[in-house]
């Protein structure tokens, strides 16, 4: 049979011949590569002082978006929940008020909103999943933590601030409402 | 002058133990270091500027572990192992001429210890007593993986020791004398042992990897069989003293390597410096040390390349290869340097 790849190595047993019964040639052959591999460059990236170059669509830690005007665009369906297959994902809904109409974009908006960033495997479908553009993952890394508990991320960190939005424009595809 | 000779004798005893200890230290972050090298990593860089206070940081982590003792462990024996180890591992750089004499408020003062004249015969009887260490811990530990490491250890110890002393005795032949600096004086300028006796020296050093315990020959100790094998029950500073011997034993043996082959503190050019005998004497003891760091990078490059030996090969190795070739060697030695002696 005509090999994929030149990697085939036929094994067979034949004795040893006396040079390679020595052993030092083959052992000072070793020590060779190894002596070449302390020459070689590094290819470590030293993580929190160098970070690895990501690409525009890395699927990071997820933001909650506002709208133009500051408001949060979740109206709480739920669809994200349901499109996880972490079930990673939980929110209650609440009926937004009169007063509190200048923070929630749509009538019903999510009062809890919880991530648990051990489950979730940034698969992205939370996002594809989501009519509102209201989650995103966006090129930031999940910190790491101490204790389990700190990883269930609630609307405090996952809401964007008002004055100092994240940039979610590269992983805003075609097809996709880009406005309201 | 004899408060002189003890303080001169005082002051080398500390900083000899200093320097085994703090190079010892080095050792392992030097070796892992290495190991990261070879195996294209970066090694410790995380304590300090490129990790150079990891060593303390590993002190301090053992230093901080709970010291367990096994509840049927023998309590004195536990103790004494990791003593005895320490202790065979630094005597012998006592006998070690480490440099010319230095010339210091008119006096010579000599950077050697114990002058026996029986040195290299000390050195040979230490370092069989170093097993003791490895024997009585695992002995005491009263667990099988540890019994399994002790008995590898000796029977190691046993089957290398032979070839060591017969290429040793080449050595001697040589010089025809025992005391160290003696050996060392005869290997002047360049006239290195290692040109008249390089099968001697191989299988010298193979036998020094045995003896140390170092990888192809790490069977008492063994991580993936043995689990430890000797210091498994071991943990906070006896564990620590256990791996220092290790390195402080790597240490001594390289530099007595370094005496009976590459002719210890010598180096090409030295008469020219017979007017100043100081810079003569730090420069001699420089050049000591670049050899043994020399010699220690191989033992460590040799570590990190060849795979353990297993224990029927090791056996094998030690009395059907390294014996015959050093018996060999040695009488052909001494049919040379009779000949030498009798027609010349
Ligand atoms: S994030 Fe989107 S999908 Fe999820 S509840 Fe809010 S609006 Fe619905
Ligand atoms: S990225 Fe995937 S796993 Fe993570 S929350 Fe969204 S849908 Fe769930």
């Amino acid at each position: 049979m005509e090999s994929l790849t030149n990697r085939k190595v036929v094994v067979s047993d034949k004795p040893m011949t006396f040079m390679e019964k020595l052993y030092l040639p083959g052992i000072i052959k070793g020590m060779l590569v190894t002596f070449r591999h302390i020459l070689m460059r590094r290819k470590t990236i030293k993580y929190p002082e160098e970070t690895r170059e990501f690409a525009p669509i890395y699927r990071g830690m997820h933001v909650l978006k506002r709208d133009e005007q500051g408001r949060e665009n979740c109206t709480a369906c739920g669809l994200c929940a349901v499109a996880c297959p972490a079930e990673a994902i939980t929110m209650t809904s609440a009926e937004r008020t009169n007063a509190d109409k200048h923070l929630y974009r749509e009538e019903k908006y999510a009062s809890m909103y919880e991530i648990n960033m051990l489950r979730c495997i940034f698969c992205g479908l939370c996002e594809e999943a989501c009519p509102k553009e209201a989650i995103f993952l966006t090129d930031r890394l999940v910190p790491t933590q101490f204790e389990r508990g700190e990883f269930i991320y609630g609307k405090d960190k996952l809401v964007e601030p008002v004055d100092h939005r994240i940039d979610i424009t590269k992983r805003q595809f075609t097809g996709k409402r880009t406005t309201l | 002058m004899e408060t002189f000779f003890w303080i001169d004798k005082l002051v080398l005893v500390v900083l000899l133990f200093l320097i085994s200890l703090g190079i010892a230290a080095y050792q392992t972050y030097f070796e892992r270091k290495l190991a990261g090298w070879i195996q294209d990593r970066v090694g410790p860089d995380r304590a300090g500027p490129f990790g150079i206070l990891q060593p303390i940081a590993d002190g301090v982590k053992m230093f901080m572990k709970e010291d367990f003792t096994p509840a049927n462990a023998d309590k004195w024996l536990f103790i004494l192992g990791p003593g005895i180890a320490m202790f065979t591992s630094l005597i012998t750089s006592a006998i070690i001429p480490w440099g010319t004499d230095l010339q210091l408020f008119g006096r010579s003062i000599s950077l050697q210890v114990a002058e026996i004249n029986i040195g290299i015969l000390f050195a040979f009887g230490i370092i069989s007593i170093g097993v003791y260490g490895i024997m009585i811990g695992g002995w005491a530990s009263n667990n099988k993986y540890s019994l399994f490491g002790a008995i590898r250890a000796s029977s190691q110890m046993i089957s290398y020791e032979l070839a060591m002393g017969i290429s040793a005795i080449t050595i001697i032949m040589i010089s025809g004398s025992l005391d160290l600096r003696a050996i060392v004086e005869s290997q002047h300028g360049m006239n290195w042992n290692i040109f008249y006796q390089p099968v001697a020296f191989l299988v010298f050093f193979i036998c020094a990897l045995a003896e140390t315990n170092r990888a192809p020959f790490d069977l008492p100790e063994c991580e993936n069989e043995l689990i430890g094998g000797y210091h498994t029950e071991y943990s906070s500073m006896k564990l620590g003293l256990f791996l220092f011997s290790e390195y402080v034993a790597m240490f001594v043996s390289s530099a007595i390597m370094a005496i009976l082959f590459f002719g210890g503190y010598n180096f090409p050019g030295m008469d020219y410096f017979t007017d100043s005998p100081n810079l003569l004497s730090i420069l001699s003891v420089a050049v000591f040390f670049a050899k043994i760091f020399l010699l220690i990078f191989v033992f460590m490059w040799i570590r990190w390349t060849i795979p353990r030996f297993r224990f029927d090969q090791l056996m094998h190795l030690g009395w059907k290869v390294l014996i015959p070739i050093a018996l060999v060697n040695m009488l052909v030695t001494g049919f040379v340097v009779a000949l030498y002696e009798h027609w010349f």
